[in-house]
């Protein structure tokens, strides 16, 4: 018989109001033993305060959260020495060397002098910084920086790791570097990893498992694949066909799962639920008809799909808008 | 409360600190360049200070006043006497500056000596500037007392040629100098230590501390099991520690500037190291006090001129306390400045023992508790 899943995280209806602005909304959700799991969504979204609640940086107004089994209130100490933290600012101190940063670090949560001398060379070699043990981290680049705050966030073997919008601000090399580096943690270590991210490719290819959170609500939650799945007519099929009956388009629109078709410039654009499935029952009804199909693609569901149809907008929307809110008095 | 955590605080701070040393050079040049300027500044005797002399009684009375006056002036050359014909004239250069004082002889002065009647000299003065006309002053007594101790008070215009009465009645002061004479600059040297010490709290416990938290650099150590207490004391001894070596710096290079004697005097240095300890510790402790809440990097450089007027000048550093209007004086004696500056005038003007120290060692030191404790009560442990 195998062992009961425990939960590395647990939150239950987690509120946090400041002033009259409710950023996050009784929230409830848990991370399994050994996951990546993802809270996707736009800036303001509540992100970085259920992070914070979550590592003790923050008091919740409300609910409850067990991390690692402590809670995060009555035994902030015990979820501390449990977690690893990587926020969204650069926390390294750049006036010291990327060894003497972890030092003090693993100085802080109390390990002995041989256990240093042993770990802090093997994480650096982890994250590929061996040969900057010594440089002064202000002269590294953000990547650079961010490698070895999650070498730091690992210094003490937490069971869980924290990561607070990990590729934020990285070009796009060092964003790479970053996500190989969290695949390889959780499949060597074995770390739970909880990561907060507004780009939608980082939470596709990274996480076991994904929560929308918008405006402090929590919206969906599911894995990547499911979320695609549970979003109606989000595929689409575009084909060119030559010698096309009167009326075929029509024809087309009775396919299993096709919710609408339509026609730009010889191009047919389908909407349907199952991409595979039209483009299989399309090819057999052209070869029963006659009809040359002279190209077919398929486009399948993006998390923007996913994104569009829990909160009714996209993501690139709601960061457009916000830069239009930030610049809007330089319109006026 | 972990030890480790505490070290682990304090030696990222020194790391810090010894590979810059902006602070280190920024808590020293201040306070020397201010020593050096202001102590010559200040220290200097004021000399040849133009004085306009109208005699109009022209007698040999008034010649015998003039000859005193010019014996007088000729010692410490406080003053260079112009001799006017009329007194408008006079006081017409002394309105435009060209002259600070008149001294007028009126033309009945000798009937005056020669009645026994209150012989009047007038001194006329430009008040605007009190260090010029309170030197000048101090020569005017000097001239009285001498034309006075000249002049026989039983017979009235007679020299003193008969014998003096058994009984004299005339008290002669005696002043024993306790001390050798104090410079301006020693006298300053206190205030410029204690001034170091400031600037090492203000840049590293203020400007620093803030700009790290702006920087999110606290949020990593945040997220640690560190503790509040851990925390202050971490960032309070660490801060002290280069608050002492700045003192020190100061105490060294400013006593071999100012001159102080035997400077080397281990029993002294150990003392002096004492209250230089518990300052660094008051004065980092009030800072962090003052910053424990604040997170906008511009505050600390806004308030640094303000409380450095407030905290230097009513401490005695550079005048008497005693001197002070009785709202300056409460200033001064909750200013930590205070208690620094008379210990370090006591151990460098005085070279006195514990005695004259222990008491300041006291208050600086309940001080920093009482400072330390509302320090961890109002750190927000919690962003």
């Amino acid at each position: 018989m195998s062992e009961p899943e425990i939960n590395a995280i647990e939150v239950t209806k987690l509120k946090k109001q400041f002033g009259d602005f409710v950023a996050v909304k009784e929230v409830s959700f848990t991370v399994r033993t050994g996951e990546i799991f993802g809270l996707l969504g736009p800036n303001g979204a509540g992100k970085t305060t259920l992070i914070r609640m979550m590592t003790t940086l923050t008091p919740p107004t409300s609910g409850m959260a067990e991390v690692g089994g402590h809670d995060v209130v009555r035994d902030a100490n015990g979820v501390r020495r449990a977690i690893g933290v990587i926020p969204q600012a650069l926390t390294s101190d750049p006036e010291l060397t990327a060894r003497e940063n972890m030092m003090i670090h693993a100085k802080l949560y109390g390990l002995t002098r041989a256990e240093r001398e042993r770990l802090i060379p093997q994480l650096l070699e982890s994250v590929g910084l061996s040969e900057f043990t010594n440089k002064l981290v202000g002269s590294f680049s953000g990547g650079m920086r961010r490698r070895l705050e999650i070498a730091r966030g690992l210094v003490h073997s937490p069971k869980i790791m924290f990561l607070d919008e990990p590729t934020t601000g990285l070009d796009p090399v060092s964003r790479t570097t970053v996500w190989e580096m969290i695949t390889k943690l959780k499949e060597s270590a074995g770390l739970t990893i909880l990561l907060t991210t507004h780009y939608m490719d980082e939470a596709d290819k990274l996480c076991d498992r994904i929560a929308i959170v918008d405006h402090g609500v929590l919206v969906a939650l599911d894995t990547p694949t499911k979320l695609k799945d549970s979003v109606p007519a989000a595929d689409i099929v575009e084909a060119e066909f030559e010698n096309a009956p009167a009326g075929w388009n029509d024809t087309l629109e009775k396919l299993t799962g096709v919710a609408s078709v339509s026609e730009h410039e010889g191009v047919c654009h389908i909407s349907t639920n199952s991409g595979p499935l039209t483009v299989r029952e399309l090819m057999d009804l052209a070869r029963d008809r006659g009809v040359n199909v002279r190209r077919v693609s398929v486009q399948g569901t993006t998390l923007d799909d996913v994104f569009l149809y829990y909160t009714g907008r996209q993501l690139r929307d709601e960061a457009s808008e916000s830069v239009k809110r930030d610049l809007s008095h330089l319109y006026k | 409360m972990k030890f480790h955590r505490i070290s682990a605080i304090i030696e990222r701070a020194m790391r810090k600190f010894l590979r810059s040393p902006a602070l280190m050079m920024s808590s020293m040049i201040f306070p020397l360049m201010q020593l050096i300027v202001l102590g010559y500044a200040f220290g200097g005797k004021i000399k040849g200070i133009k004085v306009a002399l109208v005699d109009e009684d022209r007698t040999v009375y008034s010649r015998d006043l003039r000859e005193r006056f010019d014996a007088i002036v000729a010692g410490p050359q406080t003053m260079q006497v112009e001799n006017y014909n009329s007194l408008s004239d006079a006081t017409l250069d002394l309105r435009a500056g060209f002259v600070r004082a008149i001294v007028y002889i009126p033309v009945d002065y000798s009937r005056r000596v020669n009645q026994g009647n209150r012989p009047r000299i007038a001194f006329i003065e430009d008040n605007t500037d009190n260090f010029v006309t309170s030197e000048i002053l101090g020569r005017m007594q000097d001239l009285v007392t001498d034309i006075n101790q000249s002049l026989n008070p039983f017979q009235p215009g007679q020299p003193l040629t008969v014998p003096r009465p058994r009984l004299n009645p005339l008290v002669d002061l005696q002043v024993v100098e306790l001390y050798p004479y104090i410079e301006y600059i020693k006298y300053l040297l206190s205030g410029s230590i204690a001034m170091s010490i400031f600037i090492v709290a203000m840049i590293g416990g203020g400007i620093t501390f803030i700009d790290d938290k702006s920087r999110g650099l606290h949020e990593g150590y945040l997220v640690t099991p560190i503790t509040k207490t851990e925390l202050i004391l971490g960032l309070t001894f660490s801060g002290a520690i280069i608050g002492l070596m700045a003192g020190t710096t100061i105490t060294i290079i400013g006593g071999l500037i100012a001159g102080i004697d035997r400077l080397w005097d281990p029993v002294r240095l150990f003392y002096l190291m004492i209250v230089l300890g518990t300052t660094s510790v008051a004065m980092i402790s009030f800072m962090f006090l003052l910053m424990v809440r604040v997170s906008d990097p511009l505050v600390p450089r806004a308030i640094f001129g303000v409380l450095n007027t407030l905290l230097y000048f009513p401490s005695g550093a550079i005048y008497p306390v005693e001197g002070f209007p009785k709202w300056l004086r409460w200033i001064s004696y909750i200013d930590p400045f205070t208690y620094a500056v008379h210990a370090l005038k006591a151990l460098l003007l005085k070279n006195s023992g514990f005695p004259a120290i222990y008491s300041d060692i006291l208050i600086l030191g309940g001080f920093s508790v009482v400072l330390v404790s509302l320090s961890v009560a109002f750190f927000k442990r919690q962003i």
